[in-house]
């Protein structure tokens, strides 16, 4: 390729960062390596210079505009100058009802205003959810430099994160502050998380580590699949695909053939794939060998959500380990099969949890989704067949290979099976991971986590997260399966549970919600690019009670885009970005309340 | 051939014949019913292909025969029975036995909010083909409000991905101000609908250069150099196909802009007269447009066999010296 570079030239160590991951880009697919070297990029000086950005180019033979599009799409990296030490405070849904913004006045007052830094060390930003709803709020605190460190604090105060940005390490709360179920008899998914030590590969080999795997091995690829057919497992990544059916899609496809992990969880409110990947790494390496050996799939691939240091560490260690022990490579435990993993993190997009967009992210591209079809299991990573599978969906695979398909089919309902795990963050008492047989209500699941906290009056329940929709006090007897969360006009989506007490304003959160989509939109397609924008300006003038000519023609024009996104958005995000508000506004009296002022025009009907 | 409004040209410029390929073996026909109609197409083809094969006049933003479909203007959608969102006819290939809607009032819908989000956010005074789809689907645009204050000169360039500054009372448009960094041609995207065609041009479908690419995030995502360096230090080598491609006159000859800004472009006094470029021996035909018996700007017609209206910075710009001959 013939390309053309500005005269910038790269600093040493932004050179030696890039040849770091160059060194193992060995396999000539070379754009690949771009987010990789854009976040070594990052982690060593901060940010993304054009030197640097113009030498990562010339090396991954990537046109640095295009190379410079990827850089600037993604918000954990900067393609501005900015202060090594970078504090992002999550101030979404869950934290902001456990004091994001007093957080974030503090952080102010320390700090200077949200991006300043007066002595040019260290700076802070508000960040769309972080994962750790369950001990809101949250910041993630980066510094580059020679030895960077990325810690995710929650509970944080302000001082905890202004010692983090000065380079001290701040010990966090164990797992059991995560699962209050920990240790419970009767638990599947959960039951190793807490209980062994997640970096040591002996501990995990000795709860039953490995055992699914020598199973299917035993039984051969064309068994498992017809396992999991049986078993009726649905993705648990919010499409609800029948697992079986697209693991049997794949198996007339040509070779080669890949398997990624969507661990990309940043659906507001949702963190259990982050807990079962900090609790209980060796199990998802273990889900996906079994996946790839039945569906022919020689190269993994994990995308993990950059948010996540610690989940990333161990899976790190966990990848590391199982190399070493022949349980990954060329011939897993001596029985032929080849099958490896690449990690890749995200850098800061919600985006790229829709798998196309995945694809592209890891490919090296923009994350922006695809048009489909054709599907992935056609057309995938690289334009190969490729399976995409959400980390909780994996983990499944376990016990269906353990206890057979039937008998995994038996647990939950008729068209939900298996057990479940619900994020509960908000008003509940006990928040935390919860995991049930599919069939409980609303009700049993908010029970479970110890009732409605705060006021103790329930006003509203967020289901399904930012892309699901409000359920109110009355739909408590709601059976949380696909089929029941359908019936009640919800959906289950990531399986967020998110109560609110009396004294929320759910126009805030809505504001916040109209605020994340328009964030996270990718803004490739018009409805979601400008619809998003527009949604919010319709929603902060109805807050405002100035609504430009009345409030029903506010109204009117909101279901409108409302409508033009979910019919004509590319992928889900835009289809979903007026869920959650439209359910709200068709259920509670908002915005009724407000007296209309003097506008022009501004007469209330 | 020319196809606008401007008379024949005198000369009708000879073009070859095509030459003969060898017979491709005739192509299996996908039955489909459009609008109630039953439609027969060769496989592979798009749904726009069908409608456009009955008379139905599809609207396309985004869409261009001589590039990759991108879908992501989202206007030619349709609605497929069976599925749960519309579909973009441009790229969605037709199937046995689907039903296709082109006029319902779902597409009606969403082909009006595209054209109303569009038009609230970005200046469309020189797209014409935009205009005419808005007159057709009654969009209004100015029922989202007064737009709010134009964006300070690189304000745009160095948005944060993941963070907006809380809405202003009007509605928020990607106005600011022109880009004017050569002599040849000028980037106004306050007037840019996000259509990808200059980067598909810039990029593998005609030139290879790369200068371009899209950058940025959601409503703040733009098309841009690396760090927005100026084109004459970037990877643009000047052949125009960027502006050959533009629907909305967001890339512009700056002798076409300047004209503008003094109030003398004048389209009606403009004569369109079809040439062979006389510089090399591709042979690539070029529209002169002429007005006051000066060349104001030259393009390349899309239908013409041997480069599908794409030239090179030579045919494109290399015409002053007829306008300084006496």
């Amino acid at each position: 390729m013939d390309l053309h570079f500005t005269e910038a030239a790269p600093a040493a160590e932004e050179v030696a960062a890039v040849d770091r991951v160059v060194s193992v880009a060995a396999n000539g697919l070379k754009r690949t390596y771009l987010l990789p070297v854009l976040h070594a990029i990052q982690d060593r000086v901060g940010w993304i210079s054009p030197g640097a950005l113009n030498y990562a180019s010339r090396i991954l033979e990537v046109p640095p505009a295009e190379a410079f599009g990827v850089a600037d799409f993604y918000a954990l990296l900067s393609t501005h100058p900015q202060p090594p030490a970078v504090a992002h405070v999550c101030d979404d849904i869950a934290c902001k009802i456990k004091g994001a913004d007093q957080l974030c006045s503090e952080l102010e007052k320390a700090h200077g205003p949200e991006g300043s830094s007066p002595d040019g060390k260290l700076t802070w930003r508000r960040s769309p959810c972080l994962g750790t709803c369950e001990r809101a709020p949250a910041a993630l605190v980066l510094v580059a430099g020679e030895r960077h460190t990325e810690q995710a604090l929650a509970s944080a105060n302000s001082e905890e994160i202004t010692a983090t940005l000065q380079g001290r390490q701040i010990s966090q709360p164990a797992l059991s502050a995560s699962v209050p179920q920990m240790g419970q008899p009767g638990l599947t998914l959960l039951r190793r998380v807490g209980q062994i030590n997640p970096e040591s590969l002996d501990e995990y080999r000795a709860a039953d580590g490995f055992l699914a795997l020598r199973r299917a091995f035993e039984m051969g690829p064309a068994a498992v699949v017809r396992e999991m057919t049986e078993s009726k497992l649905v993705g648990r990544g919010g499409a609800a695909f029948p697992c079986g059916q697209k693991w049997q899609s794949i198996l007339s496809a040509a070779s080669p053939r890949y398997l990624v992990c969507n661990a990309d969880e940043s659906e507001p409110g949702t963190f259990k794939d982050r807990v079962l990947m900090e609790g209980d790494p060796y199990a998802l390496i273990e889900s996906m060998i079994i996946a790839a050996f039945a569906t022919g799939c020689e190269q993994g691939y994990l995308y993990i959500r950059g948010e996540c240091p610690l989940a990333r560490r161990r899976l790190e260690h966990a990848i590391r380990d199982c190399r070493a022990q022949s349980l990954l490579g060329t011939n897993i435990l001596g029985a032929g099969v080849c099958f490896d993993i690449e990690l890749r993190a995200g850098a800061g997009a919600y985006i790229c949890g829709e798998e196309t967009a995945l694809l592209n992210s890891i490919e090296g591209k923009r994350g922006e989704p695809r048009n489909k079809p054709p599907f992935p299991t056609q057309v995938g990573l690289f334009g190969k067949p490729t399976i995409i599978q959400n980390v909780e969906t994996l983990l499944n695979v376990l016990p269906i290979i353990m206890q057979g398909g039937k008998a995994f089919a038996a647990i939950g309902t008729e068209r939900s099976t298996g057990t479940k795990l619900f994020c509960l963050s908000g008003h509940v008492a006990k928040p935390g991971v919860y995991e049930v047989p599919f069939g409980a209500t609303l009700r049993e699941l908010l029970d479970l986590a110890g009732g409605i906290s705060g006021s103790g009056k329930l006003q509203a329940i967020l289901v399904g997260g930012a892309a699901g929709s409000f359920l109110g006090p009355t739909d408590l007897d709601t059976q949380m399966t696909f089929e029941g969360t359908r019936a009640a006009g919800t959906a289950l989506g990531s399986a967020v549970v998110m109560p609110f007490d009396d004294t929320v304003d759910l126009r805030e959160i809505l504001l916040c919600i109209a605020s994340f989509f328009r964030d996270e939109s990718c803004g490739q397609c018009v409805p979601c690019r400008v619809g998003t924008v527009r949604q919010e300006e319709i929603l902060w003038r109805l807050a405002a009670g100035r609504p430009l000519a009345s409030r029903a023609t506010e109204l009117v024009m909101l279901k409108e885009v409302g409508q033009a996104m979910r019919d004509a958005s590319i992928c889900g995000l835009g289809q979903t970005a007026s869920s959650a508000i439209e359910s709200a506004l068709s259920r509670f009296p908002l915005f009724r309340d407000r007296e209309i002022q003097a506008e022009p025009g501004g007469v209330e009907r | 051939m020319s196809t606008q409004s401007a008379p024949d040209p005198k000369i009708p410029v000879p073009r070859g014949p095509l030459p003969i390929l060898p017979q491709s073996r005739p192509a299996r026909m996908v039955e489909i019913t459009i609008d109630g109609k039953p439609v027969s197409v060769p496989q592979g083809s798009t749904l726009l292909d069908a409608a456009r094969s009955i008379g139905i006049d599809t609207p396309t933003l985004c869409f261009l025969e001589s590039l990759t479909p991108v879908n992501v203007c989202r206007i030619c959608v349709v609605e497929v029975e069976g599925m749960r969102a519309l579909v973009p006819a441009c790229s969605r290939q037709a199937e046995p036995g689907m039903v296709v809607k082109t006029d319902s009032e779902r597409v009606q819908l969403s082909r009006r909010l595209v054209l109303e989000l569009l038009a609230s956010s970005v200046d469309v005074s020189t797209a014409p083909q935009l205009q005419e789809y808005m007159r057709r689907y009654s969009a209004r645009p100015e029922r989202f409000g007064e737009p709010a204050t134009p964006a300070a000169e690189g304000e745009r360039d160095a948005a944060q991905p993941g963070h907006h500054q809380p809405p202003e009372t009007g509605a928020a448009t990607v106005a600011q101000p022109v880009k004017i960094d050569n002599k040849l041609y000028v980037r106004d995207y306050g007037k840019c609908i996000l259509c990808y065609k200059c980067v598909e041009a810039c990029g593998v479908d005609a030139q290879n250069t790369f200068a371009i690419a899209v950058a940025g995030r959601g409503f703040e995502v733009r098309i841009s150099t690396e760090y927005n360096t100026p084109l004459t230090n970037s990877a643009c080598v000047y052949c125009g196909n960027c502006i050959g491609v533009c629907p909305t006159g967001a890339l512009m000859f700056r002798s076409e802009y300047e004209m503008r800004q003094s109030g003398t472009w004048d389209e009606s006094k403009q004569t369109h007269t079809d040439t062979i470029c006389p510089y090399c021996g591709v042979g690539c035909t070029l529209t002169v447009h002429v007005q006051d018996e000066k060349i104001v700007k030259v393009t390349s017609p899309l239908d013409q066999e041997i480069t599908e209206g794409h030239l090179c910075i030579k045919g494109r710009f290399g015409w002053e010296w007829v306008n300084q001959k006496k």
